[in-house]
């Protein structure tokens, strides 16, 4: 008797134990379905992907009061790298050919081709006619050849409004802002590299001196304070435009209501807020 | 100073920020593992739930390969991770758009399942153990029994019930693992090789021919190390498995790969360039030719002949160890392939692997062979052979 009793009880206690064991992994299960929503308190302010992110602690400054956008006059761009070299410094960018925030790319059709020869300040022969992987100048590599047509395209971060770099995050490490600006809380990112692949204009690198994900902010420590993006600041021909879409006496605002503007890639659904003139069909 | 990146050589134009290949050979490791833990589980169910009697040799081994592969599922991933410190950042707050946050929930869900069946296996060889080993062993063998020692009639006809239904649960659960490592690469837009709605259906077949064929080939290597006499009905059940399986994954990845050239989309002179250059030893010869369609050959030709004989066992055997070469380097020209085309769809990139390193084939070797060595130590704590039994 006593051993059968000591048997039923044992099942029991079995039973319970699986019971509790299964009740834990459908609560874990319905609480991911949820979207782990009072989890999202452990984030904090920096990697909360919550629908309404709350406003950032900077003095006077409002991000619901702004639409940040950028804007490229490719017809005005002469190549000359100051915009990549300002990057680089103001931003500790890895001072490197392989870790770009900004690039130049230059695109030239020579007589009888159909096709653009492509290449960027990172190009090998571009860095060896510069003579340091810090220093950045196209080099003069069609002087004999016949060129038809030739012209340079900055190309930046796009601080999409459906960015695939923000809905591949693991862990919302990277998020949009209410003003528009896609950015990365390097304390928060585990350094996947999920978003460098999702990104499709190549505008994320992985930042090997912080093992974390990197890529342009817009200057967000500078716009933030009534400053321009540095790459903007340097420019010596205004081929770069910055500036708030919800005033639309702003640069920005007038630059796109004035011209017929693309942007790249559309067909990604991305989304992006950098808008170009004087693109040619083979950018992209 | 070591250098903090290995940069890759390309030609035409590629992004400046690309000529850093993202993932690494890990990545290539950590599909390929998750992909094993499916197929022999795939094995380990047709037994368990399909009631494929011929299976019964090699079930409860395969159930031990699947659980030691998928233990080890997640070290490639941590070992990629810039700050593997903060892995847990996807556990605490997962970003629930992205097709990985829940990868950590996922893989801790299926080893918590795959733990409960292996207990309820083996749960009469510990209860036995646990009142007739010697020493720490006893010790060891008791605490397994997680305090349950009824092995009555009604206690056994309990746990064939949970062992049903845990396994009803694994199967979706092992398959929907690994559809959806598949999904990882081809929900990603921004790249035209990996950017398919097939490729968790390929993902998928490929997984379970490679579980499958590891099964057979441990089995095999199983019993000759324990001199034992090989279960020949078993082997050609999953033999004829193995063939099936990859009639499916072949044509999966033949028609991919038909829509992809079909289509003929912005970056397909590229895409050709890469198909018909690079791509021509580890896709063509390593992948189709020596592990596909030669296996495949192999396997229908002893299907015909019909002999059980010595030829048969090593026929099989040596095509399951060219079916896991094959789908090995499937993941390695996915991952590695998917990055050696530039998203300007105007350049190709050559990834540079490194030898050492935390990134390097070395350390993606040692991933390889731990899930070996962790089996090699768990059959002897857990011997899942049955011919035991019937020698006994």
């Amino acid at each position: 008797m006593e051993d059968n009793e000591k048997l039923e009880k044992q099942q029991r206690e079995r039973r319970e134990f699986l019971s509790w064991l299964i009740g834990a992994l459908a609560c874990g299960t319905a609480a991911i379905a949820a979207d782990a929503g009072p989890l999202h308190a452990f984030a904090g302010e920096q990697a909360a992907a919550a629908p309404v992110p709350p406003n950032p602690t900077i003095p006077g400054y409002d991000w619901t009061k702004h639409r940040w956008a950028f804007g490229v006059d490719a017809t005005k761009c002469i190549g000359c790298l100051r915009c990549v070299e300002a990057c680089k410094k103001e931003n500790n960018v890895p001072a490197d050919a392989h870790h770009f925030r900004t690039w130049v790319e230059r695109y030239v059709y020579l007589e009888g081709e159909e096709t653009a020869h492509i290449d960027s300040q990172a190009d090998p022969v571009n860095i060896e006619a510069s003579g340091s992987e810090r220093e950045y100048r196209f080099a003069d590599r069609y002087k004999d050849a016949k060129v038809v047509k030739a012209f340079f395209v900055p190309k930046l971060c796009n601080h999409c409004t459906n960015p695939a770099c923000v809905q591949v995050c693991p862990t919302g490490a990277t998020y949009k802002t209410e003003d528009g600006v896609v950015l990365i809380d390097h304390t928060y990112c585990i350094g996947c590299q999920y978003c460098v692949q999702a990104c499709p204009y190549g505008a994320r690198f992985f930042n090997d001196e912080k093992n974390v994900s990197d890529k342009c902010t817009w200057c967000y420590h500078r716009i933030t304070k009534g400053l321009q993006p540095a790459c903007v600041e340097v420019c010596p021909v205004g081929a770069r435009i910055f500036g708030d879409r919800n005033d639309e006496q702003s640069v920005i605002s007038q630059f796109i209501q004035n011209n017929r503007v693309h942007v790249l890639r559309p067909e990604t659904g991305n989304a992006p807020n950098v808008f170009y003139v004087g693109l040619d069909k083979g950018v992209s | 100073m070591d250098a903090l990146f290995q940069s890759s050589p390309f030609s035409g134009y590629v992004y400046p920020n690309e000529t850093i290949i993202p993932w690494t050979v890990l990545i290539v490791v950590y599909p390929y593992l998750t992909g094993l833990v499916a197929g022999a589980f795939t094995i380990s169910s047709l037994y368990q739930v399909f009631g494929f009697r011929q299976l019964r040799p090699v079930a409860h081994f395969a159930l031990l390969v699947s659980l030691c592969c998928m233990i080890v599922v997640p070290l490639p991933l941590l070992l990629h991770l810039g700050h593997p410190e903060r892995a847990f950042n996807a556990m605490i707050t997962p970003h629930i758009t992205s097709a990985f946050a829940i990868f950590a929930y996922a893989a801790l869900f299926y080893v918590i399942l795959l733990m409960l069946e292996t207990w309820f296996v083996f749960r009469p060889q510990i209860v036995h153990e646990a009142q007739h080993a010697k020493g720490v062993l006893r010790w060891i063998y008791r605490v397994a029994t997680l305090g349950s020692y009824d092995l009555s009639d009604n206690a056994m006809s309990y746990d064939r019930k949970w062992l049903f239904w845990l396994a009803i649960i694994g199967i979706p659960g092992a398959h929907g693992l690994h559809g959806y490592v598949g999904f990882v690469f081809g929900s990603l837009k921004a790249r035209e090789w990996w950017s398919s709605d097939l490729m968790p259906a390929i993902f998928l077949f490929s997984a379970i021919i490679s579980g499958t064929a590891l099964v057979i080939v441990l089995y095999v290597v199983s019993c000759k190390l324990r001199k034992v006499p090989i279960d020949l009905p078993c082997l050609k059940v999953m033999a004829y498995s193995l063939w099936g399986f990859m009639m499916f994954t072949l044509l999966l990845e033949g028609v991919e790969f038909a829509s992809l050239v079909y289509r003929g989309r912005e970056g397909y002179d590229v895409i050709m360039q890469f198909v018909e250059g690079p791509l021509l030893i580890p896709f063509f010869i390593l992948q189709f030719g020596l592990g596909s369609v030669l296996p495949l050959a192999v396997i229908t030709f002893f299907i015909w002949r019909g002999a059980n004989d010595r030829a048969l066992v090593v026929g099989i055997t040596a095509s399951a160890a060219l079916v896991l070469l094959a789908v090995l380097m499937m993941r390695y020209n996915v991952v590695i392939g998917g990055q050696e085309i530039s998203k300007t769809g105007k350049g190709l990139l050559a990834y540079q692997p490194t030898i050492l390193g935390r990134e390097g084939i070395l350390a993606a070797a040692t991933v390889l062979v731990l899930p070996l060595i962790l089996l090699s130590m768990v059959v002897r704590f857990l011997p899942p052979w049955h011919d035991q039994e019937q020698a006994a």
